[in-house]
């Protein structure tokens, strides 16, 4: 009666729906579309979303862009949220999937510690990342996602550090499936999302999310520049069975790296050091290759 | 189960379990355990509780402890936790979320000192740090009183026309690791006096709502009123529930207040938890001697009961707050409250003392010299600093 008010529904029946705030070219948006396919219309998830944009997304009381519940948890909690409803939802044999949908910031930053304790739990959650590799809904600060050289509000002359590997700290927790998704490639990203949904325990899937306004691109070349991060070699396409079997989807083309990097402003940094990026990137894949070699995993 | 010889950390993880296990009707309950001094054998008592549509969740930090139980409570489960002095600061984000959600989890908080420096014993700065967040908080003098509360806690917290979460506060070390005889609730009896538990606005597939999204000025000032207006409907809800627990198990635990020797007394001391049980020792004697001594135990700090406050104090002349607390530049937090109540009554006079600061023993030689003090009183001072022996 008294309980607090909830955002409520259009007649709309799509996971995202038509009035979000959502900036034009957003990778979210791709993915949270193509989420909705992977799952079909009549199965809806209940989902966890803490400070990012994804939260934003929904819009203001008393409306919501989303087709399926949310609780908006706070920033560093989502995936001890998703525990709590996963947990309720076993007790009372309910098999609606439990999912969450944060940002980098909230995923590698300010949210880690509550992720990699219920990876070790191996809590039954689907863990989604929309990486667009800046906290976005504040302006396009740095993370531990922004990648080298990276220009954004507080790294001015370019990011000194690394992007954190995130992939291969979630692999370590020996969760029962872990791969990254390209919004360019669709087949592979149905594919892994729909295999995710058959598989008990946690999974973590991880999207690189071109962000316009952070990336200083155009809203257009969205899709673009996620085709180009693949092929480059800068966006590795793999899959972690058991945190421990590798299988790549998509190998570099040998496409210049300079043809990801001379359609966004944030790599125009005077630091540009995009030798040392190849470098980096060559050494990525090798361990790649590698895993793959020596472990390698299907389904 | 009959009466049991029990320290106040197994009596809580006792209540805690069989309230949870009388929800197996409804849909299940769900905790979060994480460990700190002096409340650990709390959340071990939980873990090794075997509920029949439970889970006690083992998380990494007091922070996922409330989250987790928030999550389960948005799915409709009974949920709860506890913990200490700087878990609960450390709880404190998700603290206030659990209070704006309006979901009723209900929360031990085992009173100790925050640092550092670093003290395990009590003070109850702790609990009282969150108290504007929209929780209902109640400070316990017993074991007794304590399991008792913990019962009241679920059904106050989970009445449809409350719906917010309860902290029930227990003294460090003086309660939680000491034995006292306790009547324990049998589960059946626990069944008959809470309903299932129903949260009405827990996720639903088929409804997509979001639940703690963006409001804009207005409809946030319109669900803190809505807060507000549910915190006011707290003490008759609470005497309803009493009522009921008075049907089930056949005692009355206390309200939101106790108030002895009304009807005569020109100085009535105020206190909570243990130093409410020392202070009527004191008030005891002083009264067998002819003083015109009285007490008030404060048992319910949120939503501070005013009325019931201002109908206690009766014909008395001055009131001795007493607070193992400190509000540093200010005083003490329960004087603080108890002065607003009496704004206005320059006949009253409301001397605040602090006493007992990280765990110093409050005996009733301590309270008698602060008794002595306040009887002499013509006008009320800066708060005193009530040194303690150790």
């Amino acid at each position: 009666m008294t309980a607090m008010a909830t955002q409520v529904e259009s007649n709309c029946d799509a996971l995202l729906r038509a009035g979000n705030t959502n900036c034009a070219g957003c990778g979210m948006s791709i993915g949270l579309q193509l989420l909705e396919q992977a799952l079909g219309k009549d199965r809806k998830p209940l989902m966890a979303i803490p400070a990012c944009c994804g939260i934003v997304t929904a819009g203001a009381f008393p409306t919501s862009a989303y087709g399926a519940p949310v609780a908006a948890s706070t920033f560093a909690s989502a995936a001890a949220v998703a525990t709590g409803l996963s947990l309720v939802g076993e007790i009372n044999g309910e098999d609606a999937p439990v999912m969450v949908w944060a940002g980098d910031g909230g995923t590698y930053d300010i949210g880690v510690a509550t992720l990699s304790a219920a990876a070790e739990r191996n809590e039954n959650v689907l863990y989604f990342c929309y990486d667009n590799e800046i906290y976005g809904n504040t302006g396009g600060q740095r993370s531990s996602a922004t990648p080298e050289y990276v220009t954004t509000s507080t790294t001015p002359r370019g990011k000194a550090e690394r992007k954190k590997d995130m992939m291969a700290i979630m692999a370590a927790h020996r969760i029962p499936y872990a791969a990254t998704l390209s919004v360019a490639h669709r087949d592979d990203f149905l594919r892994k999302v729909r295999y995710a949904l058959t598989v008990k325990g946690f999974r973590f899937l991880v999207l690189l999310s071109p962000c316009p306004t952070g990336w200083k691109s155009e809203p257009q070349e969205s899709v673009d520049l996620i085709d180009l991060a693949v092929r480059c070699g800068v966006f590795p396409v793999f899959e972690v069975f058991d945190g421990m079997r590798y299988r790549i989807n998509v190998r570099p083309d040998g496409t210049p790296l300079e043809k990801y990097a001379e359609r966004q402003r944030r790599y125009a940094a005077a630091s540009m050091n995009l030798e040392g990026v190849r470098r980096h990137v060559a050494e990525q894949w090798a361990w790649l290759e590698g895993m793959e070699r020596a472990f390698p995993g299907s389904e | 189960m009959g009466k049991a010889l029990i320290t106040g950390n197994h009596a809580a993880g006792y209540a805690l379990s069989v309230c949870g296990e009388a929800n197996r009707s409804a849909r299940g309950c769900v905790a979060g355990a994480y460990p700190i001094t002096p409340q650990t054998e709390i959340v071990e008592y939980l873990r090794g509780f075997n509920f029949s549509r439970g889970r006690v969740v083992p998380v990494e930090s007091e922070h996922s402890a409330m989250a987790v139980c928030i999550g389960a409570a948005l799915n409709g489960a009974r949920a709860f936790t506890a913990s200490s002095a700087n878990g609960l600061a450390y709880m404190v984000e998700n603290i206030f979320a659990a209070g704006y959600y309006r979901l009723p989890i209900v929360l031990i908080a085992v009173n100790r000192t925050l640092g550092p420096p670093w003290n395990i014993w009590v003070d109850q700065g702790d609990s009282l740090m969150f108290r504007d967040a929209a929780w209902i908080q109640f400070y316990t003098e017993s074991h007794q009183d304590l399991v008792d509360t913990v019962l009241l806690a679920f059904r106050v917290a989970e009445d449809p026309r409350i719906l917010l979460p309860v902290c029930v506060a227990l003294d460090g070390f003086v309660v939680s690791h000491t034995l006292m005889g306790v009547e324990l609730p049998e589960q059946a009896q626990v069944d008959r006096f809470l309903p299932p538990c129903h949260v009405p606005h827990r996720l639903r597939v088929d409804h997509p709502a979001t639940v703690g999204g963006l409001t804009w000025p207005k409809e946030t000032a319109h669900h803190r009123r809505q807060i507000q207006s549910a915190m006011e409907r707290v003490p008759e809800v609470l005497e309803e529930a009493l009522d009921e627990f008075e049907k089930v198990f056949g005692r009355r635990p206390d309200g939101a207040l106790r108030v002895e020797h009304a009807e005569d007394a020109e100085q009535m001391l105020v206190a909570c938890n243990t130093m409410a049980r020392t202070a009527r020792r004191l008030v005891e004697s002083r009264q067998s001697e002819g003083e015109k001594l009285g007490l008030i135990k404060l048992k319910m700090f949120r939503p501070f009961p005013r009325r019931q406050l201002r109908e206690a104090v009766g014909k008395a002349k001055r009131l001795g707050v007493l607070d193992r607390n400190h509000s540093a530049g200010s005083g003490g937090v329960f004087w603080g409250e108890v002065a607003a109540t009496f704004q206005g009554r320059s006949d009253l006079v409301v001397q605040n003392y602090i006493v007992g600061l990280g765990g110093g023993d409050v005996t009733p030689e301590v309270l008698g010299m602060i008794a002595d003090d306040l009887q002499t009183r013509m006008t009320a001072g800066e708060p005193i600093w009530q040194e303690v022996g150790v």
